[in-house]
């Protein structure tokens, strides 16, 4: 098929960004997404442009690196994916399809359609962790029973990438499916009990200096997110923080 | 220079605990005046940075994405391998030893796998208690499942994400240490070349992505964790962005480089769709448990396959080939990858291939959703149950176990699995070979360390399921923190290492000039294009099996391209800023290097091994009739490469095997 691109172009962080045009021609329909982008950038290459810079990597849905806002809609039309498991196959011949970066104030630009997300980072700095030692002198992995349901709970918050699907589709720009599924996770062990009272707080207040917006429960991440990250996990981190904020 | 590979006497089951017991430590507090730095953040460098600051070091570490939560070790599904013996089916560390020396094809240092199994059982520990959701039972205890070419249930699993799970452990260690301040974190960086100082690593220089800037940081070791070559043939399992290029540079600056030619082919991959297809995905082994792998019987069956005239359910059960299980009854669908993948290889090879292409087998969960299901009603007390009501039942345990693979695949070939058997094709997956490191895994440079897929050291010619984030860790976590510090006991006096130094002024010049070559060279064709030209010749003649004419053959091949390369070579944008392009240029330019020396060890090892398959050497007759042939007599050795120039000029280096504890037999899964 044939389609026109219309793609977010940005020297860098400082320079002003534009929609630029581009056409591309003979894609096929078992190509994904970011195959149809290689295309384009070849085609870029030999004509002696600058390719498009978009952050890729795993391309099999479990890094979290790719990113795009496609016609509107993090990681694009279709359910539970990331943009390298998009394929051409949702698309019809002579689309014109809107290409963007994540848009949220948290996540700046870096070059087109590349954005620093180090925000996670630093959120994850503030007490995404268990603080235990790294000798191998814990205890017997068995010696401490979790059940299954509670497993499979941590599991399915664990499950999250990072890939900022969730703070770019909320109108809020909100994190908190993000912080949640953290939270959750080590909420639902006994492992990470001890400290989870200043984990949450530590997090929490780590998100909002970082400038992401509020959640207002509209519900756009969990429907967005490539991993089916749940809503119950904000519930759980509100829960959480009052928690922890009442005990002091 | 002879190679040592400093393995401590005494028995295999004491060596570790006494090695721990002798080496020189350093005191708390002259670890705050040693940097150490630590490149590549996944499984094993992720690990070790975290432990190396929890000991009190000062850590630098770096990744090329934006976090060391992408690292690629993210991607590894299936488990990882520890002998608990949870499952009293008589697991061992021995056994864990002798299944890892046997599988990889009796080509790994037999004192280096005796402590990966030691330490295994302790990673889990680890990992437990760092948070890391393994599967339960109902009871609350560790659940386990098997993997191909062992006889016991030891591996651990979280659903089909375990990579992820675990590196999200270690990530998490990291973070700690990060809000500690002992480790700082390089990310979107990448190593372009080590610098030595009177004959030691003493730093690195690096290029920060974003701005392009050129770095110098020095430290009084360096440690190399950066993963696996994969990607030389281009289409791999690898990401994208995995590459070579620090273990290429310490190569040319001293370390030596082993096996590359053990590479290893996975059974269980998405086949490919086309020529503009940019990597390939894997399906996790963990589906062998219970999938069944099949070709029509009948040639005529296949053809009307590949022609798309008929579909695998229209082929009646007594019209199927399930050719492991009747090949290999003992191991059956579970043999090890490099036996799965020849077996593929040689029934498509004969025209019985499932798709368009003629490249692809069955991966058939029919029978495995029917057992389950009829065990399913019996627990739920269904008497006569409907086959759709067994179906139903036995899909849904199915789901729990390999969901998201499932998903996963109907995603990228648009079938629904639960209803038609999924189509497999082995493809480039981990490389066994790499930087030669001796037991402290020090390379054959000094202060310089390599841990991890970037090591050659304990797989051998072949890596068993499992095996890999077992490696990983136990480096990361368990046997570096020890090795380094005897080293660095020595170092407590230097002091601070100064960056402005002739050393590092010239190799900084070297990354310089060769980035200005790159954009000022006006050549006209892609990066890419060049990659994909060396992945050919790499797979077509360096690929699943081998013959002396075709090593040949692609080591003047893939000269030629490299020559080509040099001189045609077009990379659009500037060295100031973020550029893709001059990313993916300069670690191409190592991989034509590296292509050419993993095609000179091939020709250079003249038997069958493991992940290596010589045409010329396969055995010839008696129950083995067929199978790969190796030659203990001329190859039970460890090929080092060092640098000399040009690829075709790296001189030999060997470090026989030895063999105490066990013995060297036929590898046999029948």
């Amino acid at each position: 098929m044939n389609l026109t691109l219309r793609i977010w172009r940005q020297k860098d962080s400082s320079a002003k960004g534009k929609m630029v045009d581009y056409k591309v021609t003979d894609i096929s329909e078992h190509m994904s997404f970011l195959e149809m982008m290689d295309v384009l950038n070849e085609q870029l290459v030999n004509s002696g442009e600058e390719p498009v810079a978009f952050d890729h990597d795993c391309r099999e849905g479990i890094c979290g690196m790719c990113s795009l806002y496609i016609n509107g809609e993090a990681h694009g039309p279709d359910r539970g994916i990331t943009t390298c498991q998009l394929h051409m196959r949702m698309f019809k011949d002579g689309d014109t399809i809107t290409i963007e970066p994540w848009r949220a104030a948290a996540f700046p630009v870096i070059k087109d359609l590349i954005v620093d997300r180090m925000a996670f980072e630093r959120i994850q700095h503030a007490g995404g962790y268990i603080s235990v030692n790294t000798s191998g002198n814990t205890q017997d992995a068995n010696s401490l029973p979790i059940s299954k349901h509670a497993a499979d709970e941590a599991m399915d918050a664990a499950t999250c990438i990072g890939c900022g699907a969730c703070v770019a589709t909320c109108k809020n720009s909100s994190a908190m499916l993000f912080v949640g599924a953290k939270v959750s996770q080590y909420a639902l062990l006994p492992q990470g009990q001890v400290e989870a009272a200043d984990r949450v707080r530590n997090m929490v207040a780590q998100m909002d200096l970082e400038g992401f917006g509020n959640c207002t429960n509209t519900g756009a991440c969990e429907i967005e997110c490539p991993k089916g990250i749940s809503l119950d996990n904000i519930a759980r981190m509100n829960r959480e923080f009052i928690k922890a904020n009442v005990k002091g | 220079m002879a190679l040592d590979s400093k393995v401590p006497e005494g028995p295999i089951k004491d060596k570790w605990t006494d090695y721990k017991n002798h080496i020189n430590l350093v005191n708390p507090a002259n670890k705050r005046h040693i940097d150490i730095i630590v490149v590549g953040t996944g499984l094993a460098g992720g690990s070790a940075a975290a432990t190396l600051a929890e000991l009190g070091y000062n850590v630098k570490a770096f990744a090329y994405q934006d976090s060391p939560r992408r690292a690629h070790s993210i991607a590894a599904q299936g488990g990882i391998n520890a002998a608990k013996n949870y499952q009293g089916d008589g697991d061992s560390n021995y056994r864990l030893f002798y299944d890892t020396v046997k599988g990889g094809d009796y080509r790994s240092r037999e004192a280096n796998v005796h402590r990966l199994a030691e330490v295994s059982g302790n990673i889990i520990d680890q990992c437990v208690a760092q948070g890391v959701p393994f599967a339960r039972d109902y009871g609350g205890l560790l659940d386990n499942r098997s993997f191909g070419g062992v006889l016991v249930s030891r591996t651990f699993y979280a659903k089909g994400q375990t990579g992820q799970q675990l590196l999200l452990g270690a990530y998490s260690a990291m973070n700690r240490q990060i809000a500690r301040g002992k480790i700082e974190m390089f990310n979107r960086h990448e190593m372009l070349d080590v610098v030595k100082i009177g004959g030691k690593a003493r730093g690195i220089i690096a290029r920060n992505l974003i701005t392009g800037e050129i770095e110098r940081h020095s430290a009084h070791a360096v440690v190399i964790a950066t993963g696996g070559y994969g990607n030389v043939y281009f289409l791999s399992t690898n990401a994208m962005g995995s590459n070579a290029t620090a273990a290429w540079k310490i190569h040319k600056k001293g370390a030596y480089f082993a096996n590359p030619c053990f590479t290893q082919i996975h059974p269980t991959c998405i086949p490919r769709s086309g020529d503009y297809q940019s990597k390939l995905t894997l399906m996790s082994e963990s589906l062998r448990n219970d999938g069944r792998i099949w070709v029509p019987a009948k040639i005529e069956d296949a053809k009307a396959i590949q022609q798309g005239k008929l579909k695998p359910t229209d082929i009646a059960e007594a019209d199927r080939d399930y050719y492991l299980e009747r090949r290999y009854p003992a191991f059956g669908n579970l043999v090890p990858r490099d036996v799965a993948s020849r077996a593929a290889k040689e029934r498509c090879d004969a025209g019985y291939g499932v798709n368009a292409t003629g490249e692809a087998v069955y991966l058939d969960f029919a029978s495995a959703i029917e057992r389950y299901g009829k065990e399913q009603a019996k627990i739920h007390n269904i008497t006569n149950a409907t086959p759709e009501k067994i179906y139903e039942l036995g899909q849904k345990i199915v789901e729990e176990k390999y969901g998201n693979l499932f998903q996963m695949y109907e995603k990228i070939v648009d079938e629904n699995p639960y209803k038609t058997p999924m189509m497999i094709y082995p493809a480039t997956h981990y490389t066994m070979g790499g930087v030669w490191v001796d037991y402290n895994l020090m390379t054959t440079v000094e202060g310089l360390y390599c841990i991890g897929e970037a090591n050659f050291s304990d797989h051998g010619a072949n890596r068993l399921g499992a095996s890999a984030l077992m490696q990983g860790l136990a480096d990361g976590y368990f046997v570096l923190p020890y090795t380094i510090g005897d080293y660095l006991s020595h170092d407590i006096r230097t002091g601070k290492i100064p960056t402005n130094t002739p050393e590092f002024d010239e190799v900084e010049k070297e990354v310089k000039d060769r980035i200005d070559f790159f954009i000022n060279n006006k050549g006209t064709k892609s990066v890419d294009y060049f990659h994909k030209k060396l992945g050919k010749v790499m797979w077509d003649k360096v690929g699943m099996s081998r013959n002396a004419q075709g090593l040949t053959e692609a080591m003047a091949e893939i000269k030629a391209i490299r020559e080509e390369f040099w001189k045609e070579v077009k990379v659009p944008g500037s060295a100031n800023e973020l550029n893709p392009e001059l990313e993916k240029a300069g670690r191409v330019a190592d991989f034509l290097e590296l292509g050419e020396l993993f095609a000179k060890d091939a020709l250079n090892r003249a038997e069958s091994c493991g992940g290596h398959f010589r045409e010329e050497s396969v055995e010839l007759d008696g129950e083995q009739k067929g199978e790969a042939k190796r030659d203990d007599v001329n190859f039970a050795y460890v090929a080092a490469w060092e640098y000399k120039g040009e690829p075709a000029d790296a001189v030999l280096h060997k470090e026989e095997l030895e063999f105490k504890d066990i013995e060297l037999k036929q590898r046999s899964y029948k």
